[in-house]
């Protein structure tokens, strides 16, 4: 029952949110606070209460919803040591998009319940287990974010909507053919029972099967050369859209590889893992190299998830128990860190109006607190230690090491042009020359911002000095995923 | 009195349409409430249906060659429902016409009944009949607006139309010439008993019968008259061909194909041509529908994209469930979703053609801030066509493309939901103008009329989006009469 909470809150304060008065339509940012802020508390009171030693799914609801003749859906979730930590990221982000958006307001009623209808679609991909279920939720993410970014973007926003629809329905689609094949032969939907079948006489290659669903994952976190969407819809969506998206859409890609590519096919897994290994390390130069030469800061940010998705790809590709907790891990962190990324360099462009990297510089001066902000997160995305990228790097790298040596080597290069982009982007955007223009800047304005921030900030250094808050929830589930590859 | 009985749902509705044009001869001032008898006659002819289901004592009558079973009962809700939303739909637009107003709504339900007897029939040659029965009606009111496109959309219908009937005649005529019958189910145990040895002669049959209905299904290669007539024909009467007749086609198809050409041999046979069919009827018709401009070409299209959908339930004849066909049922299935989806689409079309006398998607442009709700149902309806979920399209695509996977025939689906994909990119085409697109025209209201239709489409894809169960369960119903072929 609270796991249903956690998922239909936010839903449920989107209803109330459409249903208010026009001349009450202020109010939205409100409601929508009180629902993402009550359903992020309950996911940590459920995080709290997680067993970490007990086996297996747990909060589990099941009913059923369609049980027709061969047709059978069940309303059946439950979280894991793997789920858990990505829906109190979806909470937590969602209710720091809210923060940031309070100052919506144009038609702000749609915006936030646009927002919170992704935010349960999000969390309803985390803890979906039927494989159906699973597919609607991850279906039902696309129209509000369509509209997130076709109305309250800016730039090229109906392009950058309709790319970033397309890439997903691209995806869904071989996704919903690998779902039906693999549900068929196994005669139910049950992601459960899915991940303990051991599939044979599929109606079409099992490696087959195997390389349409990692496709359609790919594309969503997305890795080189499915990855074009994703600077777009960046650019031009607005930045609340922006931390959700990087935050915890493109981790629904990583939270698919694992819980469905490796689990309910570790024998096609281990057959592909050097390509699989290899895409990583491509999307992680090739995002770094992309990345040293954009001039606009969303974009430049952007480019570098490419690289850090790559290293949850290479985690994964491991197979091994640690690189499958590095890549976990490396999610959460890059959500948060990448996230407050956003939230920063929304508020500068708020203040500023621009994002071209050339036309800003010397903004420590007038903006000492948002520089400050901008410096923590750069040094947290070059994975500095003390902060929760460095841990989940190490330990992506530490599992993969054994495996793939060659990888790792080439990735780290990756880490270390990481260190490049990110401080010369830092000495031209915060340092160097004071701009006259901008002296009138301030970057003290409202609360909302400032506790959104700060939020995003304790928790990074939190998973950077205390790892073991998540590890010892993510790795006893990647052991049991672990357990079902043979090598 | 018992045939009377069976066939009263059909008989009650041409009362009705006999009614209006007394109604019209005698009291032509009182034309107002001449929809009203069309919806009335609708809703006692479902009313009488219902009888039906809950004595649930199916029989066939006119020794074998019509039924009244579940299978039948399916498509007669459907298509009282299409219609009495088309009709609803015409008020406004017959209003502005003026003329023949009584012979309009008699038409269209000739038409339906034409339709409902096709559901029924078990013949060849009654299902030829109640075939020219529909499509006459359906001649006429393509051309019913007397402009030059709307007559030649009715010209060209009825040119094509009787092409195909001739070889779909011919087809009947060599089934007939093997098998000694016009009966499906004798059909069929003629065919599964000898049939083997000229199984050349079959597939000619078999090819031909495709033909001819093809042309009904709108199926590629036989859908050149589809953006024609759709644009040219007044747009409730495009509504009522693009939903209702297209069903009524699926419908008579997989009772001749289940019943009487269901024998295994035959059937792998004609299986592979609907799949190939499926394949490039999907194809086309989507990549037709990105170039359109205009909003009622692109829906033709699309609707050729959608049949093209439609046969891969056909095409999946082998895959069996429960004691049904999961192929059939899906199809079924299909037919509802599709028929509550394009409806909507077509009914928010008439309402802004009308307002803004332009079918021009580019004319939809800031949609959104003239009519809010209007453009919302819309969006909704084109969401449901993608098969995006909250939607009844999206089980509807999902439980088709089940049935695929269960026949192996992953490569049809894989095409299919590539096809999905590009479907997607019209249809938010769409979207996106009404959504974003600027204007500076004034807000405007919708009829009461087009009102409630609009409502009653919305509200039945939504429902069935998020509690698909009992339209699925009817869909596996209906087909279980084809069990055991």
């Amino acid at each position: 029952m609270e796991l249903s909470i956690v998922l239909f809150l936010p839903a449920a304060a989107a209803v109330v949110a459409l249903l208010l008065p026009q001349a009450q339509e202020h109010l939205a940012r409100w409601v929508a606070l009180a629902g993402a802020g009550a359903s992020f508390v309950l996911s940590l009171v459920l995080f709290f209460r997680f067993d970490v030693n007990a086996e297996g799914y747990q909060f589990v609801e099941r009913r059923t919803w369609v049980d027709i003749g061969e047709f059978n859906l069940q309303y059946f979730i439950g979280v894991d040591g793997l789920s858990m930590p990505l829906v109190v990221l979806t909470t937590f982000l969602t209710v720091a998009s809210v923060l940031v958006s309070f100052n919506i307001t144009f038609r702000p009623r749609l915006y936030f319940a646009c927002l919170l209808v992704l935010a349960t679609s999000v969390i309803g991909v985390f803890v979906a287990l039927d494989f159906l279920l699973f597919f609607l939720m991850w279906e039902l993410e696309l129209f509000p974010m369509f509209l997130l970014i076709a109305i309250w973007g800016s730039g090229r926003k109906e392009y950058a909507a309709t790319k970033f629809v397309l890439y997903t329905l691209f995806g869904s689609a071989l996704l919903l053919v690998s779902i039906l094949v693999l549900a068929f032969n196994a005669g139910t939907f049950d992601i459960e029972v899915l991940g303990q079948t051991d599939f044979q006489n599929t109606v079409i290659p099992l490696n087959l099967v195997f390389l349409l669903l990692m496709a359609g994952f790919a594309v969503k976190l997305p890795i080189v050369p499915f990855h074009t969407w994703l600077p777009d819809a960046h650019t031009n969506a607005p930045t609340a859209v922006s931390v959700m998206l990087a935050g915890v859409l493109l981790k629904m890609g990583g939270y698919g590889m694992i819980r469905m590519g490796v689990t309910m096919m570790p024998e096609q897994a281990a057959n592909w893992d050097v390509w699989l290994a290899g895409l990583g390390v491509i999307s992680v130069l090739y995002g770094a190299f992309v990345t040293l030469r954009q001039t606009d800061v969303k974009r430049l940010v952007a480019y570098s998830s490419v690289s850090h998705m790559g290293l949850v790809l290479l985690g994964i590709a491991a197979l091994g128990d640690t690189g499958l907790t590095g890549a976990t891990y490396q999610m959460v962190a890059h959500g948060l860190i990448t996230g407050l990324l956003f939230v920063l360099i929304g508020l500068m462009y708020d203040r500023t109006h621009t994002r071209e990297i050339a036309n800003l510089g010397g903004l420590s001066r007038q903006m000492p607190l948002l520089a400050t902000g901008l410096v923590f997160a750069g040094f947290g995305s070059l994975g500095l230690p003390a902060m929760a990228g460095f841990i989940a790097e190490v330990t992506v790298f530490l599992g993969a090491f054994d495996r793939f040596e060659w990888a790792v080597l080439l990735a780290i290069i990756g880490v270390v042009l990481s260190a490049g982009y990110v401080l010369w982007a830092l000495q031209r955007v915060v340092f160097g020359p004071v701009k006259e223009e901008w002296n009138d800047l301030t970057d003290q304005r409202h609360w909302w911002e400032h506790s959104a921030v700060l939020g995003l900030a304790v928790l990074i250094v939190l998973l950077g000095v205390y790892p073991a808050i998540l590890m010892d929830m993510i790795n006893p589930a990647m052991e049991a995923v672990a357990a079902r590859v043979v090598l | 009195m018992n045939a009377l009985d069976v066939v009263g749902p059909q008989l009650i509705i041409l009362i009705a349409a006999g009614l209006i044009l007394l109604t019209e001869g005698i009291f032509g001032r009182y034309r107002r409430i001449l929809p009203y008898i069309a919806l009335a006659g609708l809703v006692a002819s479902a009313a009488w249906t219902t009888s039906w289901v809950i004595r649930d004592d199916y029989q066939t009558i006119f020794d074998g060659t019509f039924s009244l079973d579940q299978y039948a009962v399916f498509f007669y809700y459907v298509f009282a429902g299409v219609t009495a939303l088309v009709v609803l739909a015409s008020v406004d637009w017959v209003d502005r016409v003026g003329r023949r107003q009584a012979e309009y709504y008699a038409l269209v339900l000739t038409a339906t009944a034409g339709l409902m007897f096709l559901a029924g029939a078990r013949d060849l040659i009654t299902i030829f009949i109640a075939l020219e029965l529909s499509s006459i009606p359906q001649y006429i009111l393509a051309g019913w607006q007397k402009d030059r496109r709307s007559s030649e959309a009715g010209l060209k219908y009825l040119l094509l139309g009787a092409i195909s009937s001739a070889v779909l005649l011919y087809g009947m005529a060599l089934i007939y010439g093997f098998t000694g019958t016009t009966i499906l189910p004798e059909i069929g145990r003629v065919i599964a008993a000898e049939g083997e040895e000229n199984r050349a002669l079959l597939i000619v049959a078999v090819t031909m019968l495709i033909a001819g209905f093809g042309f009904k299904m709108a199926v590629v290669p036989f859908q050149m008259w589809v953006p024609d007539v759709y644009q040219g024909a007044p747009t409730p009467v495009t509504a009522f061909l693009s939903v209702g007749s297209k069903a009524a086609a699926f419908a008579v198809v997989i009772r001749v194909f289940f019943e009487g050409l269901g024998a295994d041999f035959i059937s792998s046979d004609w299986a592979n041509i609907f799949a190939v069919l499926a394949a490039v009827t999907m194809t086309v018709g989507n990549v037709m529908a990105i170039v359109q401009s205009d909003i009622k070409r692109m829906l033709g299209y699309s609707s050729v994209a959608q049949a093209g959908t439609f046969l891969i339930g056909l095409a999946a004849v082998s895959a069996t469930g429960d004691g049904f066909t999961l192929g059939a049922s899906a199809v079924l299935l299909f037919v509802a979703a599709y028929a509550f989806t394009n409806l909507g689409a077509f009914v928010a079309v008439i309402a802004i053609s009308q307002r803004i006398g332009s079918d021009q998607i580019a004319d939809y442009s800031g949609m959104w801030k003239r009519a809010p709700l209007l453009a919302a149902a819309l969006a909704f309806c084109l969401i449901s066509l993608t098969g995006i979920p909250p939607t009844a399209g999206f089980w509807a695509k999902l439980y088709i493309f089940n049935a695929g996977i269960h026949a192996d025939l992953a490569w049809l689906v894989i095409i299919a939901v590539l096809n999905t994909v590009v479907s997607g990119y019209y249809y938010l085409g769409v979207v996106r103008q009404m959504f974003l697109g600027d204007t500076q025209e004034r807000p405007f209201r919708v009829s009461p009329t087009i009102g409630v239709s609009l409502a009653v489409t919305t509200a039945g894809v939504l429902v069935f989006g998020i509690l698909p169960a009992p339209l699925i369960d009817a869909a596996q119903e209906a087909v279980q009469i084809f069990a055991g072929q």
